[in-house]
């Protein structure tokens, strides 16, 4: 194997928090820095043109090639996985930018008690109402630690939004329930589509506090704190499964790449597929030495580094760590190991679905365009006397719809699904309908875990990552709960007919469910219950650091980009101002 | 190589339709001799290419509500798709072993490719294009419950309403239909207005604007 010259640091993966911290650590330190990035290169220029439903949205053109590598899926620890062959309930992203690229710029912060779950829970309900099979745990970092990372994320990207709590004071039209914030958001609002307007007005009259989501999608024309400039949204609709055609998304490509370039130290090399962390025996601790991996002439290859990232999403970090035998895999039966533990998704089920007598023009949109209401999230209403805990977010999005995806949406009394009674039926709903979505937290649970899949392997022959999980009662009593709410909210919209969600089943691997994976490589303020500390550093691999979703204790209702970035900034100044000056453990 | 196979749709039921050639460029089909046009098929042989054209017309089909698979091309669209990486599962996980009767939930675990679907779900289906109207639609009716109808099912609608540049949506009917404008770089000015009525800008499909012209559609990947 060729071993190439040493960097200072090599990151895996070229995604939000690997080109981020690219970025912060080549700029602020002069450090040498290699990216590894599996999938192509990508520019921001690459998309204009490339606004088809059929390549991008239905046949996912952005994701990751599932015939080179997938995950196997069962329900539990007895069950034999089966591989997800084809897309289902997430959508893995690849190549540069990675999942950043074609999100949907959905942007809010996670509520202050999520860093904090299980005190907090167990302050206010006791530890006996906790699942008796639950691994809830604290993050190791608090809200007031977050707010200024999660402010210099939110002026990164130039977050469009109205604050509801600033240093305390709260603001009717914002998000009153979300935790402090030091500023007004960097950018006003979006613009509100009819559908999401007509949620608006009917969540206000039901006494609810609506506000317009917080969206990386740019209301206005913007330039950020790094003299990035980005031009304002056009409401085209291509936003999710799509690389944006006029910069205004922001995208790891036209925010951070434009820095990237500039950097002489930074390198983004496409094609490396790594397979192998290498690591030796130093004293008591062990160091990592660099990254094995195939180049994109097909030669393995081994890159020598002082410090190293893995910051391949939640699947690549975990898969990555057990391959390599770094940590302790996660042991359902003793609950030994940290590795692979605490797997998390996220409920998100389309509560109720309204069909509507005036036509809504709903092609017109954007990825985060739309109105949301917090009152059932986290522990905001009293769940004394409830069947479960914590809760999510109702929202009324305006994301443009697409009509391969949405022709055919019909209401219960509608029982045909072709010929001409059938497509009488989908020609008048197809514009006359809107979804009431719920995203709720998906709490931790010993049961829910990764790790190797003993039958099915990658093209390398390595064996793919196995997920095994299902939702608790307490996910399955929250949808039951937030459904009638949802079609509350629909009839007052003025809906004609509604439907609602059946009901949470078994984890359903084939329905798409947002691609919010968390967990595998925790973090936490302890080393026996977390895979990484809480500036992200492993705990017996001091000079490793593994960044994004991965490292969530569980899932907070709330969608995870924001914080992973605002996470991400926290360790590069952990670096850049301790750790450079003297290599230890930062906690 | 194989023969080359043709689709013969009549003129009179497309009228002049914008198709796209093998070499991607886009010409437009008038009526030639007899009142039909020929269309170059990628996948299926001409008596496939004719039943698959008559099911999807049964599915989707040309009726008072408006045009269908028929004007749509569809059958066209789903050559190409067939002959395309999509067809073959390029993109798929398809590592043994494969297990059946496994639930839904775990989404399709076969073994079987999208073209062998249709290859082997056509059998069924021989002189299905010279039946009645109801009695295809009895056929359809006992094959309902087959993976190879969901995939007709679901193929029909994406001949539908793709972009052109697929072969289907021929002279985006089908966006004409539902009232989609395609592809429009921006609703900047409208998108918070006309609340309550519709909204209906004409339809634009990928080739006409500037930025489309190099796309390259996945079914012509090598």
């Amino acid at each position: 194997m060729k071993t190439l010259p040493a960097v200072d640091a090599v990151i895996v993966g070229g995604g939000w928090t690997g080109l981020l911290m690219a970025k912060e650590l080549g700029s602020r330190s002069g450090l040498s820095v290699a990216v590894l990035e599996r999938g192509k290169h990508r520019e921001s220029a690459d998309y204009p043109g490339t606004m088809d439903e059929l390549d991008y949205a239905v046949r996912v053109h952005m994701m990751q090639d599932l015939s080179l590598e997938t995950v196997t899926v069962r329900h539990d620890s007895i069950q034999r996985a089966l591989p997800m062959r084809q897309y289902g309930s997430f959508l893995p992203g690849t190549g540069v930018g990675g999942a950043g690229e074609h999100w949907n710029g959905i942007s809010p912060r996670f509520l202050p008690d999520c860093f904090e779950l299980f005190s907090r829970t167990v302050e206010k309900y006791g530890a006996k109402r906790l699942p008796a099979d639950h691994s809830i745990q604290d993050w190791g970092v608090t809200y007031d630690e977050m707010e200024p990372y999660y402010t210099r994320a939110e002026r990164m990207l130039g977050i469009s939004g109205k604050a509801g709590n600033i240093r305390g004071k709260k603001i009717v039209g914002g998000n009153i329930f979300e935790g402090w914030r030091s500023a007004e958001y960097p950018t006003s609002p979006t613009k509100i589509p009819y559908f999401s307007a007509l949620f608006g007005d009917a969540a206000k009259a039901l006494g609810y506090h609506p506000y317009p989501s917080p969206a990386a999608n740019l209301s206005e024309p913007y330039t950020n704190p790094d003299g990035v400039s980005r031009s304002a949204c056009f409401y085209c609709g291509f936003c999710e499964r799509f690389g944006c055609m006029v910069g205004a998304k922001a995208q790891p490509t036209n925010t951070l790449l434009p820095l990237i370039h500039e950097r002489k130290n930074i390198s983004i090399r496409s094609g490396a597929s790594v397979r192998r962390v290498i690591y030796g025996t130093a004293g008591s601790g062990k160091t990592a030495q660099g990254v094995t991996y195939f180049d994109d002439k097909g030669e393995e290859v081994f890159q020598p580094a002082e410090l190293v990232f893995l910051a391949s999403w939640t699947l690549n970090n975990t898969r990555l760590l057990l391959l390599s035998g770094i940590g302790e895999p996660y042991n359902a039966q003793s609950g030994k190991g940290t590795l692979g533990r605490n797997l998390t998704h996220q409920v998100s089920i389309g509560a109720a679905t309204a069909f509507f007598e005036k036509p809504l023009n709903r092609f017109m949109g954007s990825g985060a365009a739309g109105v949301c209401i917090s009152d059932f999230d986290g522990d905001l209403f009293d769940h004394s006397g409830l069947p479960f805990l914590r809760g999510g977010i109702l929202v009324a999005m305006s994301m443009g719809y697409r009509p391969i995806a949405n022709f055919g949406i019909l209401p219960p009394s509608v029982k045909a699904g072709w010929g001409s009674g059938w497509k009488k039926a989908a020609l008048e709903c197809y514009d006359r309908t809107g979804l009431i979505g719920f995203s709720g937290e998906h709490l931790a649970y010993k049961g829910n875990y990764m790790d190797l899949d003993p039958t099915y392997k990658d093209r390398f022959g390595d064996p793919l990552l196995r997920f095994t999980i299902n939702w608790g009662e307490n996910e399955r009593k929250m949808a039951e709960f937030v459904t009638p709410k949802a079609l509350e909210l629909a009839r007052a919209m003025g809906a004609k007919e509604v439907s609602s969600f059946p009901g949470l089943k078994n984890y359903d691997a084939n329905r798409y469910q947002f691609t919010h994976i968390q967990g595998g490589t925790i973090m936490g303020s302890s080393p026996d219950r977390s895979v990484v500390n809480p500036y992200l550093q492993h705990w017996q691999v001091p000079n490793l650091f593994v960044l994004g979703a991965s490292t969530f204790p569980q899932n907070p209702s709330a969608h995870p980009t924001l914080t992973l970035l605002a996470l991400t900034y926290r360790t590069a100044d952990a670096i850049v101002d301790r750790y450079l000056k003297s290599p230890s453990q930062l906690a | 190589m194989r023969r080359r196979e043709f689709l013969t749709l009549s003129a009179t039921s497309i009228g002049g339709m914008l198709v796209y050639s093998l070499d991607r460029k886009p010409f437009r089909f008038f009526a030639q001799t007899e009142q039909s046009v020929r269309i170059p098929l990628r996948f299926f042989t001409q008596p496939e290419a004719l039943i698959v054209a008559a099911a999807a017309s049964r599915i989707f089909p040309s009726d008072e509500a408006g045009p269908g698979a028929q004007e749509a091309g569809v059958a066209v669209y789903i050559d190409r798709q067939l002959a395309g990486p999509w067809g073959r599962d390029r993109y798929r996980y398809t590592q043994e072993p494969f297990e059946e009767n496994t639930p839904a939930e775990f989404g399709y675990q076969g073994k079987a490719t999208p073209r062998q679907v249709y290859r082997e779900g056509l059998k069924d289906l021989k002189g299905f294009d010279q039946l009645p109207p109801a009695e295809q639609d009895n056929k359809l009716r006992q094959i309902e419950t087959t993976l190879f109808f969901s995939l007709l099912r679901r193929n029909t609608i994406e001949g539908m309403f793709c972009d052109p540049v697929h072969g289907g949506n021929i002279d985006m009917v089908g966006w004409q239909l539902i009232g989609y404008p395609g592809p429009r770089m921006s609703n900047y000015a409208d998108v918070d207005k006309h609340f309550g009525e519709a909204f209906r800008p004409k339809p634009v499909s990928l080739r006409e604007t500037p930025e489309g012209n190099n796309f390259r559609p996945s079914e012509d990947e090598e």
